[in-house]
């Protein structure tokens, strides 16, 4: 068996998630090569030849590839295909862009999101937000997998010694362009590498109250999340939510604040390792899953907890 | 122009899923159904793009058993034109499922396909790039911001890093994010027009095509549970807590 893993980078370094989904593809068993697909990637490749257990980098560079489009990363993956018996990626908004087109023009199934490998063909993943899981076996020749990347450790970033190989690229598929990307500047840890997060709900009341939860952040050196209310309401930007169809992370230690705990908050963020939970409702079904329970007004919890770190 | 837009049938998602005792699925039996929610934020943009006056004509499709007749006739309320129902009892993949859409646009010719980025049921999140790869057409996935600018499509894309923008050609695929807009609801006076708007009835088995599912459900399973927790009754007992017990801080 050989497996293609496909790397998310920012063309200069991994993104952490690539790692996770090494370690997925070790445990599927094989020969693993990873892909560097993007416009001037050299960088992210030379550090890819490092991750243990990585037997080629497949670097991709090309201007076609500026952006990771959908298409034509999927295109240069259907071209590479068929030497393989798995592809994997992070189910990120990376993967889950390119990756089921890739599966369709090969005429092939996806398996979404698995958190387990039982064997090459068979594997677990959750649904219904996490409430139950499915597992499913794949009959399909090539499998089309993407990775809950936090169900899976990271590899070793370092200790690899792979050779790079620079692979053919493909015309631009000219059905889109990639205009621009925003985020929101923050020197803060990231949310989906974070070992701690503090997360805040639609009891926050506005974004200006998110500072307190920054200030706590900053003692702990924890990223800041959301949950889907507070995004809708505009008190932070998208980035920010932790959920079903948001970010799924398993923290050390992941602190709700405000969050009431509904079923597509809790699918992102239940395996966290420690849960407290804030909230002055004490009937919130955020306290069912959590470790530490405070029934609190926020407005003064926060700050205590905040002056006693 | 005309657009296609995807509308599923699916579990309530205020209604927890339980799991049945044969562990062959989730149990269905009376529960409380309705659209799924991203399907919602679709019919909605593709709404909103008739009103001003982008397009002339809104389709609904949906996939599945005869049931799905509830939630096509909520798409129509909520405004659409249309609808069309491909019905079949079996529980259909996503790349089956982009087969029977491809199927019909190739029928129906829309400028736009507007799909939910994701159903809460299966969580796959593939059907839109599927449709998109399988028609050689652009895609635009988690869309939080359409405009239709000279004959292509600008979306912002919200994305792990942030929001994204790219341009698409047109005819294309979108898939909404629940930032797209927010859903209206339907009035009482169009829950009763719904009832005579045109719904077309299609049997899978008549497209001819090859939609056989590629993968077993051995079993499905109750996640593992979490132990129960404590309530603590201040903030220093939370930090002594967290410190000395849990070692997190």
């Amino acid at each position: 068996m050989s497996i293609l893993v496909i790397a998310e980078h920012d063309n200069a370094s991994l993104v952490g998630a690539t790692l996770n989904t090494v370690t997925a593809a070790h445990q599927i068993g094989g020969d693993i090569d990873l892909l560097i697909a993007g416009n001037g990637c050299s960088a992210a490749a030379q550090e890819a030849t490092q991750v243990f257990g990585v037997n080629r980098v497949l670097l991709a560079d090309d201007p076609s590839l500026e952006g990771q489009l959908a298409e034509n990363i999927a295109n240069l993956v259907v071209s590479i295909a068929g030497n393989y018996s798995h592809v994997l990626t992070a189910a990120t908004t990376f993967g889950k862009n390119f990756m089921p087109r890739a599966a369709a023009l090969l005429d092939m199934s996806q398996i979404s999101e698995i958190s387990e490998v039982i064997s090459a063909d068979t594997f677990v993943r959750p649904v219904y937000a996490g409430n139950a899981m499915a597992k499913v076996q794949s009959s399909d020749k090539i499998k089309l997998i993407t990775v809950r990347t936090t169900k899976f450790d990271p590899a070793a970033a370092t200790g690899g010694s792979a050779a790079v190989e620079t692979i053919e690229t493909l015309a631009d598929s000219g059905l889109s362009r990639f205009l621009g990307l925003s985020s929101s500047d923050s020197e803060r840890v990231e949310l989906t590498s974070a070992a701690i997060v503090i997360s805040g709900g639609r009891g926050m009341q506005n974004g200006e109250n998110f500072h307190m939860l920054e200030s706590v952040a900053d003692k702990l050196g924890a990223a800041v999340g959301a949950s889907r209310a507070a995004v809708d309401a505009g008190f932070v930007p998208n980035e920010y939510q932790v959920g079903q169809t948001g970010k799924v992370i398993a923290p050390d230690l992941y602190i709700a604040v405000g969050i009431s705990g509904a079923i597509q908050h809790l699918a992102g963020m239940k395996d966290s390792k420690t849960i407290v939970a804030i909230n002055k409702d004490s009937e919130a079904p955020i306290f069912q899953v959590s470790d530490y329970g405070l029934v609190a007004d926020l407005f003064e919890a926060v700050p205590e907890l905040d002056k006693a770190l | 122009m005309k657009v296609l837009v995807g509308v599923k049938r699916v579990l309530d998602p205020q209604v927890k899923a339980r799991v049945k005792a044969d562990k062959s699925g989730i149990d269905l039996t009376n529960a409380k159904m309705t659209m799924n929610p991203f399907c919602e934020n679709a019919v909605e943009e593709a709404i909103r793009l008739r009103e001003a006056g982008s397009i002339e004509e809104v389709v609904a499709l949906s996939i599945g058993v005869a049931k799905s007749e509830e939630t096509l006739r909520n798409a129509l309320a909520l405004g659409a034109d249309r609808a069309i129902l491909v019905l079949t009892e079996e529980v259909l993949e996503p790349l089956a499922i982009a087969k029977v859409f491809k199927a019909i646009v190739e029928k129906e010719s829309p400028g736009l396909v507007l799909v939910g980025k994701q159903s809460i049921d299966d969580d796959c999140n593939q059907t839109g790039q599927m449709l998109s790869a399988l028609l050689d057409w652009p895609q635009a996935t988690f869309a939080s911001n359409l405009e239709l600018v000279d004959g292509t499509a600008l979306v912002t894309r919200e994305v792990d890093s942030g929001l994204e923008t790219i341009n698409v050609n047109m005819p294309a695929v979108i898939s909404a994010d629940l930032r797209l807009n927010v859903p209206r609801y339907a009035s009482l006076p169009n829950v009763m027009k719904a009832k005579r708007k045109p719904l077309e009835k299609i049997n899978l088995a008549d497209l001819g095509l090859d939609t056989a599912n590629r993968m077993t459900t051995i079993e499905v399973m109750e996640p593992p549970a979490r132990a129960a927790g404590v309530m603590v009754e201040s903030v220093a007992e939370l930090v002594d807590k967290l410190r000395n017990e849990a070692k997190v801080i």
